[in-house]
């Protein structure tokens, strides 16, 4: 189909702005990232500068990674994947321009307020109130519109991409309205209304559904369209999406209080979550075939499609980080490896090994359909992949080797009964380990900044050659 | 897709109707939250209090902040303490320091008692953290003097050389806002801080002229140090 039919029928203009934005904010949210690593490696780095230091740009970097590139990928990828499955263009093109703006707002916010220290001291939640409110209605108008362009879908059925989508937007409303209800002195300062184990509670919740979520049911959405669309193959198990879907979404929100072991929690309740947490491998391995089997008949499609590369990439390092997360929610693990960088560790193969390498592969895809073209250079796809991988294996081995070290040394006694380390000699043995890991995100945020590059060049080229493009993609690739 | 492709008519049913698969969602995602959450707010045996009351500070009328003496149980935190608090939480100490002990041996030996749910039951957000970059502060109240303190926040390798905290030069130069502390306090007394009318009333005068650092040495000097603990008590079963 010639582009121009393509785009009278979808809404793709605020697809192509939000497949930008989320590259942009994947070199910016990684390179505070690795700022941040490097102020551990050597703190002279906070410069004495409030604004520049680990405890107000952690957080940064944190909303950075996830709000403002994973959420404008979602963006992306699900204004796109849910007109394709559809059929049908989006249920208001303006109310997603709504969204593209208001999330926009949302994001220059956080990076005003947080390096100012306004915060409302919860991990992963730190936005302001009068922020939180527009992330609550920004959020409903990309679910609405969602859901809406679902209703007036031309298929039968609802392809199962769109329902990872649809359960990530139910949960992150709830969890976001209730971890931030707060009460505020200030334009900008509120104070949770709940205290000590039940905010803890709360916040756990949040934070682990988050990931759950967030960065796992929308990105599995992500999986189940775009893995079949670029390896030209049907999902391979439609059963087995089915019990995917629903144990992961059942499963998932009990996850939170396993942050919480051998704390002033209650026991039952940490105990809860680490036995949910055991069960979890079950739905995550089965996501995680789902996705590689689709593959069968076709692998050798890996030997030249970079693209597809990164796809199945992500599912062994998603794979692998959801063996991970069950042991380390198991409680003797956890009683050594809380509190350590394995946590760390753990994340960023989330982070960066499934979220963000799925996520590389799904913007790629849309930027050669959006575009109606090939990559610019199929060769710094190549390298962006390489890059990513070798990145992320650096920065967590580097960070299991520090997490296990910090928790065997903070717990190792001599042979008279006391304690061999003092807590500085902890933190003197983590700094190779803490320079590694820069390092490592050095390199994993060079491949972002490849594709940035990439991408930057594939659009000039498709806008300058009309003769691919026609020219009402000019103004949308300027 | 097909209209064959069905694993049982119900999923079928949910597949072909998004309000369905919504309601479906919205039911199923609430009961994890809803068994894991709710019961922390009424089961009893949550908060340690409820079995051992002596561990919170029980106010005489017309007792003051001030005359709280360390061991008589927990308490709100003062004005300075409060203030103290906010700073703490403005420079985001939690992302890098705990202040939630666990009952280990080597924990208890290098903080002290293992922490209680009922000792931040004023925290408003907790502070209990998710990483130890730095040790943990919920019994650090009284290890070290206020001089070392004030040194330590300062320029934190000059006390500590293997340390990797910034420093914290501008605490000293920042003065603390007597209304915002005020402000502070009523916000608190609305989710169930205990402050009196007095409380709030004065607290203007007991801040002001202080140093956002002389507030957070304070708030560092009471963490943990409100309980007196019995050796012979389990608080926790």
């Amino acid at each position: 189909m010639a582009t121009a039919q393509v785009d009278d029928k979808y809404n793709f203009d605020v697809v192509r702005w939000f497949t930008v934005m989320a590259i942009v904010y994947l070199v910016v949210g990684t390179l505070v990232g690795v700022w941040i690593a490097s102020e551990l490696a050597w703190p002279v780095l906070n410069f004495d500068l409030a604004e520049l230091t680990f405890g107000r740009l952690r957080s940064l970097h944190t909303n950075a990674v996830i709000f403002a590139f994973g959420g404008c990928t979602l963006m992306a990828t699900g204004f796109y994947s849910v007109q394709r499955t559809s059929g049908v263009g989006l249920w208001s093109n303006k109310l997603a321009w709504f969204v593209f703006w208001g999330w926009n707002i949302i994001i220059v916010s956080a990076v005003i307020t947080l390096p100012l220290g306004l915060t409302s001291g919860k991990e992963y939640a730190e936005l302001e109130w009068p922020i939180d409110i527009l992330i609550a209605v920004v959020w409903l108008a990309f679910s609405f519109n969602f859901a809406m362009t679902i209703a007036n879908r031309k298929t039968s059925h609802i392809y199962v991409s769109n329902w990872f989508f649809l359960s990530m937007m139910v949960m992150i409303t709830y969890l976001h309205v209730v971890n931030s209800l707060a009460i505020p002195v200030s334009l900008f300062k509120s104070y949770s209304i709940f205290s000590g184990v039940q905010d803890a509670m709360i916040q756990w919740w949040w934070g682990h559904n988050a990931v759950g979520f967030y960065l796992t049911a929308g990105f599995l959405g992500i999986m189940y369209y775009f893995v079949p669309k670029q390896a030209g193959r049907p999902i391979f198990s439609y059963r087995l999406s089915v019990i995917h879907f629903w144990a992961l979404s059942f499963g998932y929100v009990w996850l939170g209080a396993h942050h919480l072991q051998y704390t002033a929690l209650p026991d039952w309740t940490g105990s809860i979550g680490a036995a949910v947490s055991l069960a979890m491998i079950i739905p995550s391995w089965g996501g995680a075939i789902n996705g590689m089997m689709t593959l069968s008949g076709a692998w050798d499609k890996l030997r030249e499609d970079y693209i597809l590369r990164f796809l199945i990439m992500s599912l062994a390092f998603y794979a692998m980080s959801t063996f991970e997360g069950p042991v380390m929610s198991s409680k003797t693990v956890n009683a050594l490896s809380h509190y350590t960088d394995w946590t760390i560790g753990h994340v960023h193969s989330g982070a960066l090994g499934w979220v963000a390498m799925v996520a590389a592969g799904a913007l790629y895809h849309m930027i050669e359909k959006l575009w109606n073209t090939k990559m610019y250079s199929a060769g710094l796809v190549n390298l962006h992949f390489w890059l990513a991988t070798i990145g992320t294996v650096v920065y967590i081995t580097a960070m299991w080797v520090s997490g296990i070290m910090q928790g065997l040394m903070w717990r190792d006694y001599t042979e008279f009964g006391t304690l061999t380390y003092t807590f500085a000699e902890s933190v003197a043995a983590m700094h190779p380990y803490y320079a590694m890991r820069a390092i490592g995100g050095m390199i994993y945020w060079t491949g972002g900044a490849v594709m940035l590059y990439n991408t930057i060049m594939t659009i000039r080229h498709a806008s300058s050659n009309p003769s691919v493009q026609p020219s009402t993609r000019a103004t949308a690739a300027a | 897709m097909s209209d064959k492709i069905h694993s049982t008519k119900f999923q079928d049913k949910i597949e072909r109707n998004v309000f369905i698969m919504f309601i479906m969602l919205a039911v199923l995602l609430s009961v994890g939250g809803l068994v894991e959450i709710v019961p922390l707010f009424y089961l009893k045996g949550t908060m340690e209090h409820n079995q051992h009351p002596e561990i919170v500070w029980n106010r005489k009328a017309g007792q003051t902040l001030a005359d709280w003496k360390a061991g008589d149980g927990i308490r709100p935190y003062t004005p300075t303490e409060l203030s103290g608090r906010e700073v703490f939480i403005r420079e985001g100490c939690y992302l890098c320091h705990s202040q939630m002990i666990r009952p280990f041996r080597d924990e208890n030996e290098r903080y002290g008692h293992y922490s209680l749910a009922s000792e931040s039951m004023y925290d408003h957000p907790f502070q209990w953290g998710s990483k130890r970059t730095g040790p943990d502060l919920a019994r650090v109240g009284g290890k070290y003097s206020d001089a070392w303190q004030r040194r330590h926040l300062n320029a934190p390798r000059s006390v500590v050389p293997e340390s990797v905290m910034p420093n914290y030069p501008w605490l000293e130069k920042n003065m603390v806002d007597p209304e915002r502390t005020q402000a502070t306090m009523s916000a608190m007394r609305i989710v169930g801080v205990p402050y009196t009318d007095a409380d709030i009333a004065s607290a203007a005068t007991e801040v002001r002229g202080k140093s956002e650092l002389d507030a957070v040495v304070a708030y560092l000097q009471v963490l943990g140090t409100m309980v007196k603990f019995d050796d012979a008590v389990s608080y926790r079963d």
